[in-house]
């Protein structure tokens, strides 16, 4: 199959799932879906059945109240590339495990456990992956303070 | 048989064969291992941190650092998301030349993946032989940026430099014998009765587990997974390029490796016909600030490393440095599959397998 | 080493022991110089230049530096790489599984003070001599195959500085704590 434009992953998406529509938009040239933390299971869901087989990445990233948890997915069926974003606030810092749809989070939602102290429901395994087991704090957090850090002068 | 059989071993974390600093706690009945658990982060460096306090082209070092053994991946992916961010167009020459050097790279990565292969399965030679090889890029690449191993040369908006002097036919004369020796290496280890033996039909990955587990690279296409950014998500100047890629059918570590011999001969070729479409020009773009500010929002890009996607995603808040870097790197991904292809084979069997998915510690920890 | 001891002993409390005791020095320092068996410390970039070191095309066999992975047959640690506060516990483990006498080289800038990584970053420790006694420090990004051939010689010269005599024997100081205590 050739490959899907973003205008055309959007049509697909909007005549698949009607609710899901609004929240798309393109973004550097990227298609993004940004969905409410509550329903990001749902929309993943629905986003595996559309044929995206491959989660590829997922990350977040610390903006102060909230953590931005950031799903990259490949379907190889449209040759085509997506963005799944949801927000969930730092007090409650929780959300439902995606390793049963595509077991490649598995690792990489260790790693945002181990990183940025974001818990994944449902997941099998959840302990720290890069770090030593009894390390303190989370450091990808951008208040995460380490008396053994040394700034570093600002040269720029 | 009963858990009480079961002998627990802890391989690594410096190891001969971990090719790095992985530890494998391994559970074995006997000699067969039942239970296979990497343990990763010997190598965390905090290069995702680190990053978040650098300008963006200070953070081009940094990347150089996560797949030392093929540098100028990481270098482009990064270069690609910045250049994406900041909306910056790259010349032509610069992208071909880019499409050279990681050519180039990913025949020196493959040279030490193949040659780490014959390693573990007792044929020492061929790791020398394809040192030999590996030897010789790595000389290209230090006439082209100085650095035997961290090049630094793939920078947004371009390239470090031009190519020297002399560089294009020197580089065409490696291209035009190395295929010959990827036939001879070939028949050292491939044709080897000893290494057919060790990894025919070892550490079977069937594509459904690949793509579910996320596997890209030869790691998947050796399970006949036709997946390869080059092509199907082509970027730079590839689709002026007329390549094949090569696919294994049984999944095994035998076909991962033969892959990997085919991938070379297939660079050679992309790097004979980007030579002959290369321009004369500018290859760095006009007019870049020193200190880049792109405007907030995020971008990822990503490209067909030697061990498979490697995507850079940067978040910028419109400041001079990024507010965050995160690299989706090819070899964490392969080597979660370690459990699921260990399991069932010897201990001896584990090390090829481990082999056979080429991790690169600075890549998978960061 | 134990019967060398013993001889090295009864030598020195004989009357002329000592002057005989340096010539036999000058052949023990001759044969360990020349054959430095390298323990591959090898955790990152470094490690590939250790890795090109010891093959064909520089070929350290020929200084009688060989690289055994089992620190019991070696006598220098290469520490070749970053090493983490995950990773400096077993390094250290390695270390005091090396007979005596031993030698530390810290090969390329992170092994020497953290190099890139010595800024900013929450898990890497500052240069391997924050816990081993590095004997020569080898500087570079990584260091090419030729510098560690420098400092592996640079090494052969300090090794001549050695004595067998139990009086005049190089003491190591003993190792440092790991950095932010044991624990870790």
């Amino acid at each position: 199959m050739t490959r899907m434009t973003i205008d055309e992953l959007r049509e697909h998406l909007c005549a698949a799932y009607p609710d899901l529509c609004p929240l798309f938009s393109v973004e550097f040239g990227d298609g993004v879906l940004l969905v409410d933390s509550a329903r990001l299971r749902e929309a993943l869901e629905d986003l595996k059945e559309l044929g995206f087989d491959r989660l590829g990445m997922v990350t977040a990233v610390d903006f102060g109240d909230e953590f931005e948890l950031v799903y990259r997915l490949t379907s190889r069926s449209m040759r085509v590339g997506m963005f799944v974003k949801a927000r969930v606030p730092r007090s409650i810092a929780s959300v439902r495990s995606t390793v049963d749809l595509w077991p490649s989070a598995d690792w990489q939602e260790r790693e945002i456990f181990d990183l940025f102290g974001i818990v994944f429901e449902a997941h099998p395994d959840l302990r720290r992956i890069l770090l030593t087991d009894d390390w303190v704090g989370h450091p990808l957090r951008k208040d995460y303070i380490d008396d053994s850090i040394i700034r570093r002068p600002d040269y720029l | 048989m009963s858990a009480e059989c079961r002998t627990v071993v802890n391989v690594g974390p410096s190891h001969p064969s971990t090719h790095g600093v992985c530890r494998v706690l391994v559970e074995l009945d006997g000699e067969i291992v039942r239970r296979a658990e990497p343990i990763i982060g010997y190598l965390h460096r905090g290069i995702e941190k680190m990053a978040e306090n650098r300008s963006y082209l200070q953070v081009v070092p940094l990347t150089d650092r996560l797949d030392y053994v093929g540098s100028m991946y990481a270098n482009w992916a990064y270069c690609r998301a910045v250049e994406r961010l900041a909306g910056i167009r790259v010349p032509e020459r610069a992208e071909y030349i880019r499409v050279i050097v990681c050519e180039l790279q990913r025949i020196a990565s493959h040279m030490m993946s193949i040659g780490s292969t014959g390693a573990d399965t007792g044929a020492f030679t061929a790791f020398m032989y394809a040192f030999n090889q590996r030897e010789q890029v790595v000389d290209l690449f230090e006439a082209l940026s100085g650095s035997r191993l961290t090049y630094n040369y793939v920078r947004p908006g371009g390239v470090g430099a031009d190519l020297p002097e002399g560089w294009v036919e020197r580089c065409r004369e490696f291209v035009a014998q190395h295929p010959a020796a990827m036939m001879e290496i070939d028949d050292l280890l491939f044709g080897n009765v000893i290494c057919r033996a060790r990894t025919k039909g070892i550490g079977v990955l069937t594509p459904h587990d690949a793509i579910g587990w996320g596997a890209s690279g030869p790691v998947a296409r050796g399970s006949g997974v036709d997946w390869d950014l080059r092509r199907d998500d082509p970027y730079s100047v590839y689709p002026r390029l007329d390549f094949t890629v090569p696919l294994g059918e049984r999944g095994d570590c035998y076909d991962r490796g033969r892959v990997r011999l085919w991938e070379c001969v297939e660079s050679c070729r992309i790097v004979t016909q980007a030579l002959d479409q290369l321009e004369p020009g500018p290859v760095q773009a006009e007019g870049l600030p020193r200190l880049l500010a792109p405007r907030p929002g995020d971008a990822y890009d990503h490209i067909e490393s030697a061990r498979g996607s490697l995507g850079v995603y940067l978040v910028s808040d419109g400041s001079v440095r990024p507010y965050r870097m995160h690299v989706r790197s090819p070899a964490f991904a392969n080597l979660a599959l370690l459990p699921m292809l260990a399991e069932g084979h010897t201990l001896s069997d584990l090390v090829v397998v481990l082999g056979s998915l080429d991790p690169v510690f600075g890549e998978v920890d960061r | 080493m134990a019967g060398v001891d013993e001889f090295a002993r009864a030598l020195e409390d004989t009357p002329g022991g000592g002057v005989v005791l340096t010539s036999i020095d000058a052949i023990s320092n001759w044969a360990r110089g020349h054959s430095l068996w390298i323990m591959p410390m090898g955790t990152a970039c470094c490690a590939m230049e250790l890795i090109a070191a010891s093959f064909s095309r520089f070929d350290f066999d020929r200084h009688g530096s060989i690289p055994r992975p089992d620190p019991r047959h070696t006598d220098v640690m290469v520490v070749a790489g970053t090493i983490t506060k995950k990773m400096a516990p077993s390094v250290k483990l390695l270390w005091e599984q090396m007979p005596e006498p031993k030698w530390c080289v810290a090969m390329g800038n992170c092994a020497v003070s953290g190099g890139i990584f010595h800024h900013d970053t929450y898990s890497v420790i500052r240069g391997v001599d924050e816990f081993l006694p590095v004997d020569v420090y080898i500087a570079g990004c990584p260091p090419r195959p030729e510098s560690l051939q420098d400092g592996l010689l640079r090494l052969r010269e300090k090794v001549r500085s050695e004595s067998i005599s139990p009086s005049r024997r190089r003491t190591v100081e003993g190792l440092l704590p790991l950095p932010g205590g044991e624990k870790r």
